[in-house]
């Protein structure tokens, strides 16, 4: 292929994955977007695979091309295939950290063989091909390790709870600085240990950055990484002079930003923020108990199902706790029940809800709730006063009326769910424990509130029966 | 006449260019749909597999060091990459495949 045409079709792959974005807009053609994105990627991989410097190449190097595809492709469908729904963050970040990785072998490729890249001979590599390889590889090592520990945090390998020491924004900066000085240190005289002390140190940053951040800012991390993972891409692709590469890591990179931005003003926190770390607590870990003497109404399974079924709408209200339980199926049994008793049911969903963006959404999915019933937050907050029930599974934080009306609340701005303003809250949880940001709610103890203590789906399995 | 532009200002218009055509695209995703198209992205940027198939790809008829790192790295490159494709597109499938309308 002539070098005019292999850019064409370069291009013609990227304009392929916009369009795979583009489909996401609706489900409806969101499964002819994921078509795109795998049109694009063959158009991709192929045009390359014909181009005269690999056509050229001996029959080994084919033999390894197509080895390690069928490798990769074999595992990455065999987990693709097995992986349950509820562990699709710890997937998501898995998946960044390879991108990173791959990022980090290939520039440290080109740094070895820059004339099969076209960037100059070993020791001559042009400056600005320095500086493009220089950022990918920091960017893909950084990537790499603070997935790793996103995903052992989010697999439990790890606690979640920050990990917070003295001195650790200035050993971060310090860190920082240093990747700094060893990139124009490398930059200027094309040292190769220079290269690979500063992509160690970029690997270590990544470990040190992530770790203090708690479990349930993890919607942040993830998207943070999906961005990072965009920019070693690109970092690459200028590099390599390839238009597809640049197109997609532009994409992806503004891509994984908006979604970090959307996840911090559902929490109403700055980025800068969640990235120094050390917010909230594990979560509900079970059996803490406030020393609080207000009284709380308690509810048995038998009251919930009285409630519901008599019930003329019922909002569903799911967090991170129905996804730990494995409570969506069961639930999806229930609200069938309740419908054919003539309740009308509808799900709200926070932006932050779950360990990842869009993780009830899926969750929900899996149960085969249909998607029109399941609104996001600014659709339905004004539904709550004319429900007669908010069924609270999961969720904690989100619903905490504190974040409205107690400047001195850690949550306070934060966008909530008005669950109080129905006329009856059922709240299923493990006990009285406070919730991830570390506060009460005084939903709890409110008078239009009834707590069903319990895991979530015992609790809706014995409501279930009893309805 | 002027110099002749520098490629590298070519590609800067396209990344700079692309930054915002993946703003507008990115905000007009449902939130839905945010699961999906964060393995989708990861999928694709999977695309880096390209550099992996032109490091494996290196001449190793000239005889040094180099040449076999490179190769040796893009190999284990190229599997990671095809993990995450294949991987990236088959699991996205398996989510779109769940969003159903009400019956």
């Amino acid at each position: 292929m002539s070098a005019n045409l292999s850019a064409l079709a370069y291009l013609a792959a990227g304009v392929c994955f916009i369009l795979a974005l583009r489909g996401l807009s609706s489900p409806e053609t969101s499964r002819r977007g994921n078509f795109m994105g795998m049109l694009g990627m063959a158009i991709a991989v192929a045009t390359t695979a014909l181009s005269p410097d690999i056509l050229k190449s001996d029959f080994e190097a084919y033999g390894l091309i197509a080895v390690g595809v069928l490798i990769g492709g074999s595992i990455g469908t065999v987990i693709a295939l097995r992986i349950p729904m509820t562990a699709m963050p710890e997937l998501v970040a898995a998946f960044h950290s390879l991108v990173g990785l791959a990022a980090v072998l290939v520039a440290g490729s080109a740094l070895y063989v820059p004339d099969a890249y076209g960037i100059g001979q070993v020791g001559s590599i042009h400056m600005g091909s320095r500086i493009e390889m220089s950022l990918g590889i920091i960017i893909g090592a950084l990537t790499f390790s603070g997935s790793i520990v996103a995903f052992a945090k989010l697999k439990g390998l790890v606690s979640g709870s920050p990990m917070v020491f003295p001195g650790q924004h200035m050993l971060n900066l310090a860190i920082g600085i240093a990747i700094v000085v060893l990139m124009a240190a490398f930059c200027i005289g094309e040292m190769h240990s220079l290269f690979w002390v500063m992509t160690l140190l970029a690997f270590l940053l990544g470990f040190t950055l992530i770790i203090p951040i708690g479990g349930a800012d993890m919607p942040v991390v993830i998207s943070m990484l999906n961005s990072y993972s965009g920019w070693a891409a690109a970092g690459i692709g200028f590099t390599l002079g390839n238009t597809a590469l640049i197109i997609t890591g532009a994409l992806v990179g503004s891509s994984g930003a908006i979604l970090s931005y959307i996840m911090c003003k559902g929490m109403n926190r700055s980025f800068f923020n969640v990235i120094l770390g050390g917010f909230g607590t594990d979560g509900d870990v079970g059996g803490i108990v406030l020393n609080d003497d207000r009284p709380v109404k308690r509810g048995s399974a038998e009251d919930a199902a009285f409630v519901l079924k008599n019930a003329g709408s019922v909002i569903v209200v799911p967090g991170y706790g129905m996804a730990v339980a494995q409570a969506q199926h069961v639930l999806k049994e229930m609200i069938d029940i309740l419908k054919r008793e003539g309740v009308k049911v509808s799900f709200a969903i926070h932006p932050v809800a779950g360990r990842m963006p869009g993780h009830m959404n899926v969750l929900l999915a899996e149960a085969s709730v249909p998607y029109d019933e399941v609104f996001e937050l600014e659709d339905i907050n004004s539904e709550f006063p004319t429900a007669d029930v908010a069924f609270v599974i999961g969720a904690n934080d989100v619903t905490n009326p504190a974040a409205k009306t107690d400047p001195q609340s850690p949550i306070y701005g934060m966008p909530i769910l008005d669950v109080e303003r129905a006329r009856t809250v059922l709240f299923i949880k493990r006990s009285l424990g406070v919730g991830y940001a570390g506060v009460d709610n005084e939903l709890f103890f409110r008078e239009n509130t009834m707590m069903l203590f319990g895991d979530a789906k015992k609790m809706v399995d014995d409501i279930l029966k009893s309805i | 006449m002027e110099a002749a532009i520098d490629p590298f200002i070519f590609r800067l218009a396209i990344f700079v260019l692309t930054i915002f055509v993946g703003y507008y695209v990115v905000w007009s995703v449902t939130p839905a749909l945010h699961t999906p198209l964060m393995s989708v992205t990861n999928a694709i940027s999977s695309v880096i597999i390209v550099g992996a198939l032109i490091a494996v790809s290196v001449d190793v008829a000239v005889d040094n060091a180099g040449t076999m790192i490179a190769r040796a790295g893009g190999f284990f490159a190229v599997v990671l990459a095809s993990i995450n494709i294949f991987g990236g597109f088959v699991v996205t499938q398996r989510m779109l495949a769940m969003y159903k309308k009400k019956k």
